[in-house]
């Protein structure tokens, strides 16, 4: 196999992959610096699992140097889509829009078994179009935790019994909360003091079911502010576990209703408490460039969404807040801190909490391995990462970890858990609206769920509250 | 070189799988596909395997296993090299490193460390960093690069000027020898007896055998550090001052010099801080005792701006130091900005010829129709100048091997070198008689046949095999004059 110098075989024509331009490809020039700063490059040394690797696997692919075998499936989607390559390219390259071309391409052509095309019409289409219906679902999945079935299914071990992925699904289970914290937050949600601005919150899909505290304490943080806080009840899903999971159209589709609705909310900004939720709506430009209907207006709305940390960390937090002794660690969710760059703005929002020490986390940027339903779809890397994370958590000797990301905050508990460790997981806005409850001055009604009350030192303890 | 069956690559595959593991082999052509190039991809070639050993046992079984079965092999670290070194040029099979990362022993009391060789460059200087140690050798790729890599290519870095390449910081070496033996070179002590064998086996390229460990020298971190920018309209001024720095007397750490069109892509990849309407900036850090500092530090800018400096100025802090030396480091890969490929020379000058070959350069290159960015360590005259192109438009790729040829034989002919820190690897086989005579080469052929009498460690590199360069598409055996006149063998 003499080497050669001869011209790569090209197809004519933009390079493409399932309709998607992934020209981006032509930025990388190979110089590998992503390398060491790709998880699953680090866990397993093996080229086709690095950023440089598979975006020359993506290139060969648009170009027809090989096909979609068994091993490139494998090796695609095995990355995180966690775009810390992106974080330290020289060249620039749009590694996360290639990565979502390439996962939507497999989707064409390898939909799977008729279970696994069904679980998945299920989840992506049919619950997250429909809240009503993830209302439902949530409402069953309480009733299955409370009556003790749950409890009877993880100590019996019926779980290892269940299909495909599901086993990991139901260890990840989060506790659903009661049916008022699941209920819809109020359409408006005045300014506290002087207005600043008009805002609108984006209450997600799952994350207004599992986690409605986060979103109330975001709104009461945003009204502390002295933002108006627009909740527009006909907001859906923002479609990023669509286009994450490689169902472009759906993606689409879903982009066109949420700018539809919060254009009509009328607002300055468009605040989100869920990283993918935020990178994947500043993508929205990108993502209906082609359609003539909605290209300006999508870029508008794209420019207009701000993630909680960053929107409030722009300036001084509006006192008074009061001390929340106690110890903690920042861990950066990766479409936080990759997909948006956010990286400087949470540390200096908790620096303002008095009484509350922050301590750096070692490689607090890498992903934890949740990466949407990464946890779900490739377990066995996903602890791999989970491990790594946790054991920097452990050596930090924070009381608390305070992240920005509900998935974040799932993996990461659960992985606690397995170490036998009760250090809590909290949402910065959590720990943001207790220093604002913790001055007594509230003027919101006090509507917590014990979830989301981060107990003051010594005794932080909400591992059990996470564990049923 | 044997062709392999696919029964016969089953049958390896299964033996290999039986020394290491079963999931470090990899023998897909898919995934084979991953490992065509290293950091140049001027240049592909595939292997039949790529096994990934986690001892220098497994090496020496793997190396063992080829010898038997006549394939040849060649070591790989991050894939990060810049002269085609790692390339399977006759196929069989890749080792890769990667699983050999761990730091074995850290002596801070003797200042060196024990490493494996697939450690990442700099994540060694971050695990001695919080004891106020580091590793000096620093390349551009250091975050991504290995020691073993550094180790095979000698490498240097901006802090070169002052405290010497690769080889300086290296005390002895854990050999596989490419008849699959385990040998010791050096040891743990500054002196040794007998023939320097780790200063012989340091450069070596992998062709004289396969590292699987080192004993590397660790510094004490330098009590203070001043990284001062100069800013100039014209790039002849910018050489002026770097020999202006070096005549006064001054040893700085590094002199990189960063050029017009080179600044674009990193300000905008980073936004470094690097004027964007400058023709050239230098990038010069002092470090050591912070007596005498300032006044060094002084001397420096009075060098610069007595060659027509526009701007000289001191990084404020340590952040903005960090990010000037991100834009420099992170150079090559910025150029994905500007354009889709490039190939870096690796030319070596005397100082004193910077302006006259920086100006020829870039008329060589501007004849073939392409377009230049340097950026390289100024002080030891080691240039880098990356011909920028698009391996999509036919022909592009010839043109740049031929300008790249013109600019090897320009360095040879002021009196300096083909390669200062990137190897000789694939790509500049052809340059060596540039600068050797073929005595020489056939001296070198020696020294290669001692350690390597086989020829399967790491073949077709380093030494010519070509009779020109210009050619494109598979290249065949053709005896080099050399050979035909009965001075050299081809192993």
């Amino acid at each position: 196999m003499a080497p050669t110098m001869a011209e790569q075989p090209t197809r004519h024509g933009p390079l493409e992959l399932h309709g998607l331009s992934v020209e981006g490809v032509n930025q990388c020039v190979h110089c590998g610096l992503c390398l060491a700063y790709c998880p699953t490059f680090s866990e397993l040394g093996t080229e086709m699992d690095s950023p440089r690797g598979r975006i020359h696997m993506i290139k060969s692919l648009a170009a027809g140097r090989i096909a979609l075998s068994d091993s490139v499936v494998e090796h695609l989607s095995l990355c995180l889509d966690c775009r810390a390559c992106e974080t330290v390219c020289p060249a620039g390259v749009p590694y996360g829009r290639l990565i979502e071309a390439a996962k939507a391409e497999i989707e064409r052509q390898r939909p799977g078994r008729p279970l696994r095309r069904l679980l998945r019409r299920l989840s992506l289409r049919l619950l997250l179009e429909h809240p009503a219906l993830l209302r439902l679902a949530a409402a069953s999945l309480r009733v299955y935790q409370i009556v003790g079935l749950q409890g009877l299914v993880r100590r019996s071990g019926i779980a290892r019994l269940l299909p495909g992925t599901l086993p990991a699904w139901e260890a990840l289970l989060p506790p659903i909360p009661g049916a008022s914290e699941r209920a819809p937050l109020p359409p408006l949600i005045p300014a506290e003091g002087r207005k600043r601005a008009r805002v609108a919150l984006l209450t997600g899909c799952v994350q207004a079911v599992v986690f409605g505290a986060h979103n109330r304490a975001t709104a009461r943080i945003l009204a502390k502010n002295g933002y108006e806080v627009a909740v527009p009840p006909e907001q859906g899903c923002c479609g990023a576990l669509n286009a994450h999971g490689g169902d472009h159209e759906r993606a689409v589709d879903m982009a066109r209703r949420a700018i539809d609705v919060f254009e009509r909310a009328g607002v300055d900004a468009v605040v989100v408490n869920t990283s993918g939720c935020g990178a994947h709506m500043k993508n929205y430009g990108l993502l209906l460039a082609n359609d003539p209907a909605y290209a300006e207006r999508a870029m508008r709305l794209a420019r207009s969404v701000r993630d909680i940390s960053e929107f409030l960390g722009r300036e001084p937090l509006r006192g008074p807040l009061g001390p929340v002794p106690m110890t903690v660690t920042y861990h950066d969710p990766c479409h936080v801190v990759h997909g948006q760059k956010i990286r400087t703005e949470p540390r200096k929002l908790l620096a303002q909490i008095p009484g509350l020490k922050v301590v750096e986390l070692q490689e607090s940027d890498w992903c934890c391995g949740s990466a949407g339903i990464y946890n779900l779809t490739q377990p066995e890397m996903a602890t791999r990462l989970l491990h790594r994370k946790v054991n920097h958590i452990l050596a930090t000797g924070a009381e608390a970890v305070v992240t920005a990301n509900p998935g974040c905050i799932l993996q990461i508990q659960a992985g606690l858990r397995a170490h036998g460790s009760e250090v809590p997981v909290l949402h910065i806005v959590e720990v943001l609206d207790r220093a604002y409850k913790s001055e007594g001055a509230s003027t919101a009604p006090s509507e917590t769920s014990p979830r989301s009350i981060a107990p003051a030192k010594p005794a932080l303890d909400r591992a059990g509250d996470v564990a049923p | 070189m044997a062709t392999l069956t696919d029964s016969r690559k089953r049958e390896l595959r299964r033996e290999l799988e039986t020394v290491v593991s079963p999931g470090a082999v990899l023998s897909d052509p898919d995934e084979l596909l991953v490992y065509e190039s290293d950091g140049l991809t001027l240049f592909r070639a595939l292997a039949d395997f790529v096994v990934f050993p986690t001892s220098a046992e497994q090496v020496a079984a793997i190396v063992k296993l080829a010898n038997r079965e006549s394939l040849p092999f060649v070591a790989r670290g991050a894939g990060t090299g810049l002269s085609g070194g790692c390339l399977p040029a006759e196929g069989g099979i890749v080792i890769s490193l990667m699983r050999m990362n761990r730091i074995l022993e850290i002596d801070y009391d003797n200042l060196l460390a024990v490493v494996e060789p697939g450690l990442v460059n700099l994540h060694l200087s971050w695990a001695v960093g919080p004891r106020g140690y580091y590793y000096a050798p620093d390349p551009s790729s250091q975050q991504a690069c290995t020691i073993g890599g550094n180790i095979a290519n000698n490498s240097g870095g901006p802090h070169t000027l002052k405290y010497g390449v690769t080889v300086n910081h290296i005390l002895g070496l854990e050999v596989v020898m490419p008849d699959g033996e385990i040998v010791w070179l050096g040891g743990k002590t500054r002196e040794s007896q007998g023939y320097d064998l780790t200063g012989v086996f340091v450069g070596s390229e992998g062709t004289f055998g396969i590292a699987t460990k080192a004993i590397v020298r660790i510094l004490r971190k330098p009590q203070a550090v001043k990284t001062v920018l100069a800013v100039f309209e014209r790039i002849e001024q910018a050489s002026g001052a770097v020999s202006a720095i070096i005549a006064r007397g001054l040893v700085p750490a590094a002199v990189e010099m960063i050029d017009h069109l080179t600044i674009q892509a990193v300000e905008d990849a980073f936004g470094c801080g690097y004027p964007r309407d400058a023709a050239a900036a230098l990038l010069v850090e002092l470090d050591g005792l912070t007596v005498g500092m300032e006044a060094q530090a002084e001397r420096i800018s009075e060098a610069c701006r007595d060659n027509g400096a526009r701007e000289v100025r001191t990084a404020r802090d340590e952040a903005e130091r960090q990010l000037l030396w991100k834009g420099r480091k992170s150079a090559f890969g910025a150029y994905g900005r500007i354009s889709p490929a490039y190939m870096v020379m690796d030319g070596v000058i005397p100082r004193t010829k910077l302006p006259y070959v920086l100006g020829r350069v870039n008329e060589i290159v501007a004849t073939h129709g392409l377009r230049v960015g340097n950026v390289f360590h100024a002080g030891d005259g080691n240039l880098h100048p990356n011909i920028l192109y698009d391996p999509r438009t036919p022909g592009e790729e010839a043109r740049v091997v031929a300008a790249g040829a013109e600019i090897m034989k320009l360095c040879a002919a002021v009196g300096g070198s083909i390669s200062g820190e990137h190897g000789i690897g694939l790509e500049k086989t052809d340059f060596m008689p540039f600068i050797f005579s073929a005595t020489d080469l056939t001296f070198m052929q020696r020294l290669k046949s001692a350690f390597n009498p086989t020829g399967r460690c790491n073949p077709g590199k380093v030494f010519p095999t070509r009779k020109s360069c210009g050619e494109a598409g598979p290249v065949a055996y053709r005896p080099h004059p050399i050979e035909e006149k009965g001075l050299a063998q081809r192993f």
